[in-house]
């Protein structure tokens, strides 16, 4: 037999095609736990990590160190206490006790005001107000900072009247200096809801297709299969077809959850996000089922998927700052699906985009799939060898 | 009709280094019945997929249905029905959805009608909606030789069709496979069953790998040469130990009351059945012609491995 050549790899019979599509499409209906679990897993990890994952939170301890006990001092301590972004757990009489509660840990904030506040205030010296935060949680550090500024301009804003009005003009008249400990990258902008979508179907997507030609090695389908004139690319897509079905399910389950439970805005182009989802579920069908042409037994199938799976939540900027990571870190998110559907997702969903804003990912994900998809042929072995 | 539907030589195939068939010859004729002997582990499975290319042999040539084996193998595909060893049709699709799947592989036109004809023809009409997977071994193969049949090929690869399968079923199976060939339908069968074999056309007999024997299944007995004797009367226990400890019997095997005990060497044979008639003076002794139950027993029993 001759080595497959890409021309004859594209040998194609829609009919049957069709024949293979029709027959996964009942094997899926007739395993009803696979397919409950299908439905049933998007849900699920919304609720969970939806929930989990706050990236707004609120009470977050913090600890004062005060060398100046003024009135407009003690209006901002107060409306940072109304504000409920910030809970004052404690007042540090020095600096060595508040730097030791937030290593511990009793407090993820430190806010310094220095000696002679007020007053430097008052001339206009543009005196600051330290904040350190912890941030090895850097979510829940990105979303009290920008808070903290807020109240900071609300509770001086009444101060600044009458004699000291000339205070409320141009930049505020003193300064806020964070800084960031534990890890000084820091994402401010992160919403779990809309990335949880990109992993609900890496995890599905690649899962499922991974087994697809496993299965049938394993319970010696294959031989009966091959023995067929069916060809390698009827194969592919009569297999992976009736999984853009359940894709586009789990999308519609993630986008109702994520309007009615979690009040996700969709500010961006719908269209641009069908185009990119569509891309995306292809990507990781092709991903998977080019898994399935390497493992030998559904077992190896599944240890491949979580090795992709795993650099998927820890490389794609699910999980970390992207920018943070090491060049070659990067490198290898780059190549994965998610880290292109995650930014194009949260672009679309809460950055108002449209099909331009997100071309400069698109393309990176066609050729992804382009790719995976002309290694999965180029790989599915013909014969039993 | 003398046109050759499978003509392969020389097909070679190694797993992991060792030789599993070892440079193959096989002419087989259209609506021929042949029978695949040979002991498990032989190489007829080997074999069979290479023919209908589901393995790339190492070396070796032929053509098939007059494709060529080594580049045709989708046009031979095409026009082959191979039942493999192991049931593999779909157990999670019922009867009638695995029949109209591979109907739909094949691309064939009047598709309900044959699948309802097949289902007709192996009277599995009435159990069409079943699981694949819920029927017992019998049925399993009738559905697998109705899916290989159902695209009506010229040849028919079946391999071990009738392992693990009751006597009426495999009655039922070969009056099945009659039939096809009256038709004009070649038949390449591998089989471990003697009633089997004495029903093909031709036999051909691999051992290791190597085919050992390839002849008319009515030319065998000649060809093999065996001798017989009859040994009847008790103990016939004592007798069979001390045949089968003896030089020159290559096989004993029981017949009712009485032990068959066939070799190649006529002298060593007699000499040792002697020799058991004057340690058991009350059993009758006689030569007997060794009949094909003897024969097969023999080649079953893997003696032919000797000859190497």
């Amino acid at each position: 037999m001759k080595a497959p050549t890409l021309p004859n790899l594209l040998d194609l019979s829609w009919a049957r095609v069709f024949a293979v599509f029709l027959k996964e499409l009942v094997q899926m209906r007739r395993d009803r736990p696979t397919f409950a679990i299908m439905i049933m897993m998007p849900i699920m990890q919304l609720v969970l990590f939806g929930f989990a994952i706050n990236t707004d939170p609120r009470h977050l301890p913090a600890v004062v160190e005060m060398r100046e006990d003024g009135p407009m001092t003690r209006a901002f301590l107060a409306s940072l206490s109304a504000s409920t972004f910030v809970d004052i757990v404690a007042i540090a009489r020095t600096s060595e006790e508040g730097e030791a509660m937030l290593r511990s840990g009793e407090a993820n904030f430190l806010i310094s005001i220095p000696e002679g506040f007020e007053r430097r205030l008052v001339r206009g010296e543009r005196p600051q107000i330290l904040i350190a935060a912890d941030a090895s949680d850097p979510v829940a550090a990105g979303g009290a900072l920008s808070a903290i500024e807020r109240v900071a301009q609300q509770a001086f804003a009444p101060e600044f009247e009458g004699s000291l009005s000339y205070l409320a003009q141009g930049q505020p008249p003193y300064e806020i200096v964070v800084h960031r400990r534990y890890n000084p990258a820091g994402v401010t902008a992160f919403n779990i809801v809309p990335a949880l979508l990109g992993v609900i179907l890496t995890m599905t997507m690649v899962m499922i297709t991974s087994i697809a030609l496993t299965r049938e090695t394993e319970r010696g389908t294959m031989e009966n299969l091959l023995a067929t004139p069916v060809r390698p690319l009827e194969v592919m897509i009569g297999k992976t077809t009736p999984y853009v079905g359940v894709g586009a399910i789990q999308v519609a389950i993630v986008l109702i959850v994520a309007t009615l439970l979690f009040k996700i805005p969709f500010t961006g182009s719908f269209l641009a996000f069908l185009i990119a989802v569509t891309l995306f579920i292809l990507a990781n069908l092709m991903l998977g089922y080019l898994i399935s042409t390497v493992a030998r037994t559904q077992m190896q199938a599944m240890q491949m998927t979580f090795f992709i799976f795993l650099p998927s939540i820890l490389l794609s900027g699910f999980m970390f700052p992207f920018a943070a990571m090491p060049v070659w870190a990067r490198a290898i998110g780059e190549a994965l699906p998610i880290t292109h559907f995650l930014r194009i997702v949260r672009e679309v969903v809460l950055k108002e985009a449209g099909l331009a804003d997100i071309a400069s990912d698109l393309w990176p994900l066609a050729l992804i799939l382009l790719v995976l998809g002309t290694l999965a042929l180029m790989r599915f072995r013909r014969t039993l060898d | 009709m003398s046109e050759t539907v499978i003509d392969v030589r020389g097909l070679t195939k190694s797993f992991g280094g060792r030789k599993v068939v070892d440079a193959f010859d096989l002419k087989v004729p259209r609506g021929a019945i042949y029978g695949f002997l040979g002991p498990n582990g032989s190489g007829k499975t080997t074999t069979i997929r290479m023919v209908c290319g589901l393995l790339k042999p190492e070396s070796g040539e032929g053509e098939v249905l007059g494709f060529n084996v080594l580049s045709e193998s989708l046009k031979i595909k095409e026009r082959v029905g191979y039942m493999t060893q192991k049931f593999s049709l779909y157990e999670d699709l019922s009867i009638r959805e695995n029949l109209e799947f591979i109907a739909r592989l094949y691309g064939l036109d009047r598709r309900n009608e044959r699948v309802d004809q097949a289902l007709e023809d192996l009277g599995l009409a009435e159990r069409q909606a079943q699981l694949a997977g819920k029927l017992s071994g019998g049925w399993k193969q009738r559905l697998a030789l109705a899916a290989c049949m159902i695209h009506e090929p010229e040849l028919l690869l079946l391999d071990e069709p009738t392992a693990g399968v009751d006597p009426k079923a495999r009655r039922d199976f070969w009056d099945a496979i009659r039939r096809y060939s009256a038709q004009g339908v070649t038949t390449l069968v591998s089989t471990h069953y003697m009633d089997e074999a004495v029903q093909c056309d031709s036999i051909a007999y691999i051992a290791y790998g190597k085919k050992l024997l390839d002849a008319p299944t009515a030319a065998i007995p000649q060809q093999i040469g065996l001798y017989g004797w009859r040994i009847a009367g008790r103990p016939l226990l004592e007798s069979q130990q001390m045949l089968e400890a003896s030089d020159g019997v290559d096989l004993v095997a029981r017949f009712g009351a009485e032990i068959h005990a066939c070799g190649k060497d006529a002298t060593a044979l007699e000499r040792a059945v002697r020799a058991v008639k004057q340690a058991q003076p009350h059993v009758e002794i006689a030569p007997i012609e060794a009949g094909f139950e003897e024969i097969f027993i023999y080649l079953m029993s893997g003696a032919l491995d000797n000859f190497q």
